[in-house]
């Protein structure tokens, strides 16, 4: 049943690289950034009545962010 | 243009590119979709109606319900939701990523390769040309095939990101590329099989390794065929349909990565207390419990996004049929986890409450969001509005119908069936010893549930005129034009990005990592299986089987036995009592060592077989299958009188041997030289048995393999 430690190991392992990931990923600010997306999937599909939405510039909106921070 | 202007221009040189999308792939998918719905629908209401209505097998051997369940699962799964998938895949993906698919003809190539594995299949399955192992029934040049076209699918997708003009990836286009990859692993492992002749193999793992491998497939196929490219789907055409944002993006996002590093690790717990080791057992239970939070994270994440939108629920059959699709898969995916838990597993497994389980998943969770899907795609694609409001309504309600009346009785006779199995008179005796007991009070249940099937059935045909008049009524769009500005060459990353950009930006970076984890979860639960003789204790006793065995193993492979009777008595007292009230010996794993395929079964429309051997005479056998109800009154199995009839064909018995010793069945080197005599010897004495009970049957017919087969079940461990 040595096996079962292996697979403990691994699962502990896929674990916290996950619980980092989502750490970091909070700490690092996605919260403002991860919301255009859902917006602009709205208007993918009229090129022609709706422009291509600015903010899917990311330059330009990461300097936005910027200066909020 | 006019767009170019207002579009600012710090990261694009301004090159705006035109280009369009093709609309007419996901017209033809849409078509295929429907037609092979009705199709695979129609065929699971006959079936329905035969277990209700025994007589409906008509005798006929392409006809019985063993062959045409796995026709009727195999439809709906990869001919009217693979379609499906295609359909709606084909038309968001280039949408999201502003490009058109990256190849036209390989758009075409899989759509005719599609449509051309399930005329195959249409053509093999009633043949009962099977592999038997649920979902995967198809032999293998079919197997080589679906891979291949699997892989120009993916090969599509993943150039159409590498050539996208839109730098996000949205949360839909994962849940597509996670499909892609885990089923194609799925597929590659649990196809292994070693070919007999064009259109037989034997799968190369054995038992209880068959098993693990089969419902790590099995559970999987449910988890990356029927979830995550509907919950792909979902992002896509609830947000718009309901013209707004998803609930929460990110909700979406972590739960997308939750889903695919649980889902792989649950297949176990269509396994529990079977002879698979304690430990996997325990494993898929844990992770099929934790499931819950992904899966209701993304049901919380559909439903909320209708927030604000609930008054145009009551309008819009498209968001009618969204909200009752997004329900059941909450159900389903709440019952799932509670299902895995081993004392409500006891009560469930082997009964109709997991058909249940299944269909609300597939009826509503599928079938809806299908509907509601295409409801929406083909007024759009047409430049129309729907052709009757009033109608999808109307299938609207009578599918919601259909779907209670389906899933209410079979919940009820799930619960009635497995109380009766369980139950013991105050004497300590079964109180319902005789199987059948149990199966013909559920006689009208059974009735109900074809009623439910048929109007589910019926709103399909008025969703299928519905879409037809509207498709009538307008116009389509073949190629849309579209425009959109090109990607600037190179990135700079910057502080404040998202975390996971970096693997977004690149598919097969996001690729690799995708298949490390379902990898890793796939090989943690298999390889020790594999690897750690411990896990499967030889028995002694156990010897392959005879020759004639293997022909009639395979006559019981071929009709789909497997279907109705599984060969696996858990350790209850109420199993061990039934099924091996002399010997009282639950199944044992070192049991199944030589069994390729595994034939352990998921559903006991009838009694266990696994300890059959020497309980009934040979000539009750032979009328049993030749009439059931002779034997058995009011027993709801088909008549087999071409089993009774024809002669066995023994022409591939040599490759047979061959095939099983490559695979590790010890038959000694050039033992094909004496495997026919060694059939004909005992086949004899079977019909010499038959005739000294006044059945006159030659030694070459069917009958004589299979009850060769029957008797030999399970015998093994009592032999001294």
């Amino acid at each position: 049943m040595s096996v079962i430690f292996i697979l403990v190991g691994f699962s502990l392992l896929v674990a916290l690289f996950f619980l980092g990931s989502f750490i970091w990923a909070i700490k690092d600010g996605q919260y403002e950034d991860d919301y255009t997306p859902s917006i602009r999937m709205l208007f993918d599909d009229e090129p022609h009545e709706t422009p291509p939405s600015p903010k899917e510039d990311y330059k330009n909106k990461s300097s936005i962010n910027n200066s909020n921070n | 243009m006019a767009e170019t202007n207002t579009h600012p221009a710090q990261t694009s040189p301004g090159n705006v590119e035109h280009f369009e999308y093709d609309n007419d792939i996901v017209r033809k998918f849409i078509i295929a979709s429907m037609v092979f719905g009705i199709v695979g629908m129609l065929v699971g209401l006959t079936a329905a109606l035969q277990l209700a209505f025994p007589v409906l097998n008509a005798d006929l051997a392409w006809m019985t319900f063993g062959r045409i369940r796995p026709l009727h699962t195999n439809a709906v799964i990869f001919a009217f939701v693979g379609n499906g998938i295609f359909a709606g895949v084909y038309y968001s993906m280039p949408r999201l990523l502003k490009t058109p698919m990256w190849s036209k003809a390989f758009s075409n190539i899989n759509f005719w390769g599609w449509q051309a594995i399930i005329a195959a299949a249409a053509i093999t399955l009633p043949l009962g040309l099977t592999t038997s192992k649920e979902y995967a029934e198809l032999e293998w040049p079919i197997d080589i095939a679906i891979a291949l076209i699997w892989v120009v699918f993916g090969v599509n997708m993943i150039m159409t990101i590498v050539k996208r003009r839109e730098r996000h990836m949205y949360v839909a286009i994962w849940f597509y590329l996670a499909t892609f990859i885990t089923v194609a692993l799925l597929h590659i492992v649990n196809s292994m099989e070693m070919p007999v002749s064009m259109m037989k193999s034997y799968s190369v793992y054995a038992g209880v390794q068959d098993a693990l491998v089969q419902w790590w497939y099995g559970h999987n196929a449910v988890a990356f065929f029927l979830t995550t490219p509907y919950l792909g789907l979902m992002y896509y055409f609830v947000p718009k349909a309901a013209r707004r944002p998803v609930y929460s993006y990110r909700l979406s996002i972590v739960h997308f990565w939750a889903l695919i590093f649980l889902y792989i690790w649950a297949g176990p717990h269509h396994l529990l207390y079977t002879a698979l080791p304690d430990w996997a057992q325990t494993l898929g239970t844990a992770f099929s419990v934790m499931l819950i939070f992904p899966s209701w994270g993304g049901m919380i994440n559909g439903l909320l996004t209708l927030r604000g939108a609930w008054d145009r629920v009551r309008t819009e059959p498209v968001l009618k049929f969204f909200v009752i699709a997004i329900t059941a898969y909450g159900m389903s995916t709440f019952e799932g986890p509670m299902l895995s838990i081993k004392s409500l597993n006891a009560i469930a497994h082997y009964t109709d409450w997991i058909p249940a389980h299944v269909h609300v998943g597939a009826l509503g969770w599928n079938g809806f969001l299908t509907f509601g899907m295409f409801y929406w795609l083909v007024p759009k694609m047409w430049n129309t509005k729907l052709w009757s409001d009033k109608l999808a309504n109307i299938h609207f309600w009578i599918g919601t119908l259909g779907l209670l009346f389906w899933t209410i009785p079979m919940y009820w006779a799930g619960w009635v069936q497995a109380s009766m199995w369980k139950q013991f008179t105050d004497e300590g005796m079964l109180a319902y010893p005789n199987f059948l007991q149990t199966v013909t009070v559920l006689a009208p249940l059974y009735k109900l549930r074809a009623l439910g099937g048929l109007l589910f059935f019926t709103g399909v045909l008025l969703a299928a005129w519905n879409l037809w008049k509207t498709g009538v009524q307008g116009t389509l769009t073949k190629y849309e034009a579209a425009s959109a500005p090109a990607l600037p060459e190179t990135y700079t990353k910057h502080s404040s990005d998202h975390w996971h950009r970096w693997i977004e930006r690149k598919p097969v970076q996001f690729m690799i990592w995708t298949f490390v984890a379902v990898a890793i979860g796939g090989a943690i639960e298999m390889l020790p299986t594999f690897l750690i003789k411990s896990n499967v204790p030889t028995i002694a006793s156990v010897q392959p089987y005879t020759p004639l065995e293997i022909e009639g193993r395979d006559l019981y492979i071929r009709e789909g036995c497997v279907g109705c009777h599984s060969q696996m008595i858990r350790p209850f007292r109420s199993e061990v009592v039934r099924y091996d009230p002399n010997g009282m010996e639950y199944s044992k794993a070192g049991e199944f060592v030589y069994d390729h395929p595994f034939l352990w079964g998921s559903k006991r429309t009838g009694p266990d077989l696994h300890r059959l051997g020497g309980k009934y005479s040979d000539d009750w056998h032979y009328t049993h299958m030749y009439d059931p109800e002779t034997t058995s009154p009011n027993s709801i199995m088909p008549r087999y009188p071409w089993i009774i009839q024809d002669d066995l064909d023994t022409g591939d018995l040599e490759a047979k041997i061959s095939a099983l010793r490559t695979v590790g069945v010890p038959y000694p080197e050039g033992y094909e030289t004496q495997a026919l005599a060694d059939l004909q010897k005992q086949a004899a004495g079977i019909s010499k048995s038959l005739k000294s009970k006044g059945i006159d049957c030659p030694q070459e017919r069917e009958i004589i393999a299979l009850i060769a087969y029957l008797q030999r079940l399970g015998t093994d461990i009592h032999k001294k």
